[in-house]
Order: C-alpha cells, then structure tokens, then sequence
C-alpha cells in the first residue's frame, strides 16, 4: 500500500515523492506519501479539508520554510536534475523559481499589472526594459489576459476584476519561467465564470508546464485533471488516472468521499 | 433605538412582555454618565480653544495679522515690539526638521526589522523596551540634551554653541523613534500574510520582501506615522526649552541657540506680565498658531492611518 506508480500512459515523471512526511511541529501532517507528477499533465489532489493536500502542494516550493518549526522528511524528487527538493543543501529561492505558485485567494502586489507581472524578473535583478517588455507581454499571452489589460498595463492591479487578478498571478508566476505550477485552490473564491476561464487556462498551460492542483471541487478535478490523488487524514489513499478514480474508484474510502457520502 | 412599529393600540400588551419602569430608568441614568464623561473631555477642547481665540481676538486688535505673518523679529516684550511669527516658526521647523531627521530612518528600521525579520521572542522584548522611551519624561530628555549630547557635539563641532537647536533636536528625534516605530510596525503588520508568501513563492528574499511588497503596502501607514511624529515634534516642549536656547532669532541653521513657539510660551508664562497687555496676549496668538499646526498633522495623520486600515 502507499506505493502509487504512474498509469500506464506513457508519460515521463517531472517530479515525485518517496516515502515524503511533513511536521508541524509535533503533529504529523504527511505521513509516507508517494506520488508521481507526470510531465504535462495536470495531477489534482482531492480530499476532505485538513487531509493534507494543502501542505503537500506547498511542500513542492518550500513554502513551509518560513515558518518556524516546520520538518520535512523523505524525498521530493525534481527531474531532470534528479535532486531532492527538501534537502538542506537545496535553495529555496531557486527552488521557488522553477516550481511556481498560484494561491487560492488572489493576491497581486499592490503595484501596476506590470509590475506585478515582472516581480520575479526585478527580485532577480533584470533591469532591461526591453526584456522586461516581452517577459509581460508573454506572460500575460499565456495567462489570457493580455488583450484585456494591454492598454492599461501602468493600471493598478486591484483594478481588476477577481478573476482578472487571479489570472493576473498566474501571469507573475509564469514569468519565471517555471516548469511546474502549483495551483491551491485557485477558484475557491471566483464566480463560475472567472473559474471558468481559469480551468480553460490550466488546458492551455499544461503544454507547457506541469500542473498540481489542489481543488475542494470533485467536479473540477475531473474536468482538469489527467490523475487524480485522493488524501485523507495526511495519507495518500489513491492515486490513478483521473478517469478510473471518479468511475471506478479501488479503494472504499475514495468512492465514500466522490460520492459524497462524507466530506 | 426603538424601531417604530405602527401596531394597533387597540391590543393590549401582557405584562410578561410590558417594558418595566425600573430597567428603563437605570438605563437612563448609565447612559446619561457615559454621555456626560464623554461629553467633558469635548467641552474642555471646546474651552481651552474658546479661551485661545479670545485672547488672541485681542492681540489680534491691537497688532495687525499682516505684521504678525510678515514681520522678520520677534521681540514681544521689547519697546520697539515686533511680532513676527515667523521667527518662531523657523525655531520650530528647524528643530522639527532635525528630530525627523534622527526618528524616521531609525524608526523606519526598527520597523521593518521588528515587523519582518525579528522572531516573536526578540519582539516581545524589544518593543516594550522601546516604548519606555517615549514613557521618559521630556524634562529628562531635556538635560540629557544641554548637559551630555550638547558636550559630545562640542567634541565634534567646537563653535557649537551651548545651546543649540542641533542638539535639542537630535534628541526631540531619539523620543520620537518610537511613535514613527510603533505605528509603522503596525501597518506594517497589518499587510495580510498573503501578499508576503506571493513574493516568497517568486523567490524573493525577506529583504526583498519587506522593502518592494510590505513597505509599499503599508506606505500610507508609515505615512501616518511620519506625521504623527511630526506632530510630535512641533508640540514639543521641554527639550526645546532647555536645550535649545530661548533667543528668538530667523535662523535656519540648526547650530545656532533659537526659540521655538513652544519654548517661548514657557518663557512668557513663567514671567510675571500683567494681565491684559500686548505681551501677554502674544502667547495666547502664539497657542493657536501651534494648535493649528498639530491639528493640521494629526488630521492628516488619522487620515492616512484609516485608509490603510481600510485597504485590504
């Protein structure tokens, strides 16, 4: 039990836990999780609140370093530089860099949409304008937001629409160029509509990057997802393609949750 | 308040639910002490301002408002008397200028190290330490200036003379470090997590963090606080008229003796002017220009402080 290797889809791993575990100080939040996140593909985590998923999800930036007494164990494994993420030896910033993170509320600096766009480039210190210019025109391309602020780009970003702003930080967090984005809840707090738009997106992006999603939404998860991890109690319980898992689900307390008998 | 209700008076009211007398009329009575606490501290403002513009109606009859903004000396009690508020206000300003100088780098740092960089344990002990600071009399900044800075700035600047602006406001600046650091530590404070692990999450540094996304979001705060201390400055008293000399002088060089509008009411008052001569309405005109000032700052101040709070 607990092992979960990737579905036959022929799909190469981009990054993967073994036997990972997380702390918060005493309490043990993750407990020997093993998962696999297939290159270009979209891997959702579902669960009940307070499963785990939330934590695993920020586990892959480092996120957990900020505060005090937090303790990760085990590997998280990123491809192709085969290098565990949560070793000492690993900086967090660069880690940051190359695994991006979209939040469940939006969240834009309060500065312009392009400033906002370019804050990963200014912290790395690029100070060209002219690749700044085209690091927001692409990032805003990819995010789908560009021909609907491009007049406005010295705008403030609170002027925006929710779901304007959520797409307005998927932008920031793609002009780092990352190869994977993690996504917390990113709809919880948009209307259908903005939701809407924003699932379409994460379509768009996975032909470019690696996609986990953590969703409170079972629907969501099977309209985005290509596999599907179902946490319960900070415990990988199962993880298949997301297809299999919503018909017919292997494990009782899985198919309790998607049915909606508890949770 | 009682919602009005266009009942029928024809159905009667049960007893059970009949308002009772005795509960009406205690809460009266409580409410009417609330009200006349609060309404007491209203009417001494009202007092104290009322007196003000009395008084300086009077100055103001016999030394024209012209004079009083336009004149270059200050010599009240003098013969040949001139009015000049202007030299006053120069004190003040240069006074306040130095102060500023010293509170808001320092407590602009202290700040943000405290709010984003010191752990919960080192803040629990530094801030209350720091507001001691503000709890120390100002007589004793006072002395402290004349009789150990002003001596350890002669060390440095020999022409210094022994009462100067300089060291006064260097010191009016070391007492106003902590209202600039509380109060932008607040703001800071209350810039929401979330918008730190954005940053964080595009790889900045604390230090990026705390100076391109938390300060920028609390700017308003800081903002408040910066005005806050200024009001400080410029209603402060006892420093000035210690240390700083009570020659009412223009002068816009920090290392010269001046008196300020503050230090030269204490100078008035503590004399004996009779009543109801020009020198002893001058401070009553002098009262309301500081009054104007701080109010003016501290306006602004609340001003800043509740729009930020109102931001997120």
């Amino acid at each position: 039990m607990n092992t979960h290797k990737l579905p036959p889809t022929p799909a190469k791993v981009k990054a993967e836990t073994k036997n990972f575990n997380f702390y918060y100080g005493d309490f043990h939040a993750l407990k020997n999780i093993n998962l696999q996140l297939g290159e270009n593909q979209v891997t959702a985590l579902i669960g009940p609140s307070g499963c785990g998923k939330s934590t695993l999800l920020r586990s892959f930036n480092r996120m957990h370093d900020l505060y005090a007494g937090n303790r990760y164990e085990g590997e998280l494994l990123l491809y192709p530089d085969d290098t565990n993420l949560v070793d000492p030896r690993v900086d967090p910033i660069e880690v940051r860099m190359r695994l991006s993170m979209v939040f469940q509320k939006p969240n834009p600096f309060p500065k312009s949409i392009y400033e906002n766009v370019i804050y990963g480039q200014r912290v790395r210190g690029v100070t060209k304008r002219s690749v700044l210019d085209d690091k927001v025109e692409e990032a805003l391309t990819n995010a789908a937001l560009w021909n609907e602020v491009k007049h406005r780009l010295h705008d403030m970003a609170f002027a925006l629409s929710g779901g304007q702003q959520q797409r307005l930080c998927i932008a920031r967090a793609l002009a780092t160029d990352p190869e994977v984005l993690l996504f917390d809840e990113p709809t919880s707090a948009l209307d259908p509509i903005a939701t809407a738009s924003i699932e379409e997106l994460i379509h768009e992006l996975k032909k470019k990057v690696t996609i986990l999603i953590v969703t409170h939404n079972m629907q969501q998860a099977a309209r985005v997802s290509d596999y599907t991890a179902y946490m319960y109690l900070g415990e990988l319980i199962e993880f298949g393609v997301t297809d299999e898992i919503f018909i017919k689900p292997k494990d009782k307390r899985t198919e309790d949750y998607i049915t909606g008998r508890f949770g | 308040m009682t919602p009005s209700v266009a009942a029928s008076a024809a159905r009667p009211v049960s007893d059970r639910l009949a308002k009772r007398a005795s509960r009406h009329v205690k809460e009266r009575i409580i409410e009417a002490i609330l009200f006349a606490a609060a309404a007491i501290s209203v009417f001494v403002t009202l007092g104290i301002l009322y007196v003000l513009l009395k008084e300086s109606f009077v100055f103001f009859s016999q030394v024209p408002l012209w004079d009083f903004l336009t004149d270059t000396q200050w010599t009240p009690l003098f013969d040949d008397a001139h009015f000049g508020i202007i030299v006053l206000l120069s004190g003040t300003a240069v006074s306040s200028f130095v102060a500023l100088l010293v509170a808001v780098p320092i407590g602009t740092v202290i700040a943000i190290f405290l709010s984003e960089f010191a752990s919960p344990r080192t803040r629990e002990i530094a801030k209350p330490i720091l507001e001691v600071l503000s709890g120390i009399p100002t007589v004793v900044f006072g002395f402290f200036a004349l009789l150990f800075v002003t001596p350890i700035l002669q060390w440095f600047i020999p022409s210094l003379p022994g009462f100067s602006l300089l060291a006064a406001g260097l010191v009016m600046g070391i007492m106003i470090i902590p209202i600039v650091s509380s109060i932008s530590e607040d703001a800071m404070r209350a810039v929401p997590m979330a918008l730190r692990e954005g940053s964080y999450a595009m790889g900045a540094t604390r230090l990026q963090t705390a100076l391109k996304v938390v300060f920028p979001a609390a700017i308003s705060g800081i903002g408040a606080a910066y005005i806050l201390g200024i009001a400080r400055a410029v209603g402060e008293t006892m420093i000035l008229a210690i240390a700083a000399g009570m020659q009412p002088q223009l002068v816009w060089n920090p290392m010269e003796p001046a008196a300020t509008i503050t230090s030269f009411i204490v100078q008035v008052a503590l004399g004996d002017l009779p009543h109801g001569s020009v020198g002893y309405n001058t401070i009553f005109a002098a009262g309301l220009t500081l009054m104007l000032f701080t109010l003016v700052f501290n306006m602004l101040g609340f001003w800043l402080q509740r729009r930020y709070r109102e931001r997120y």
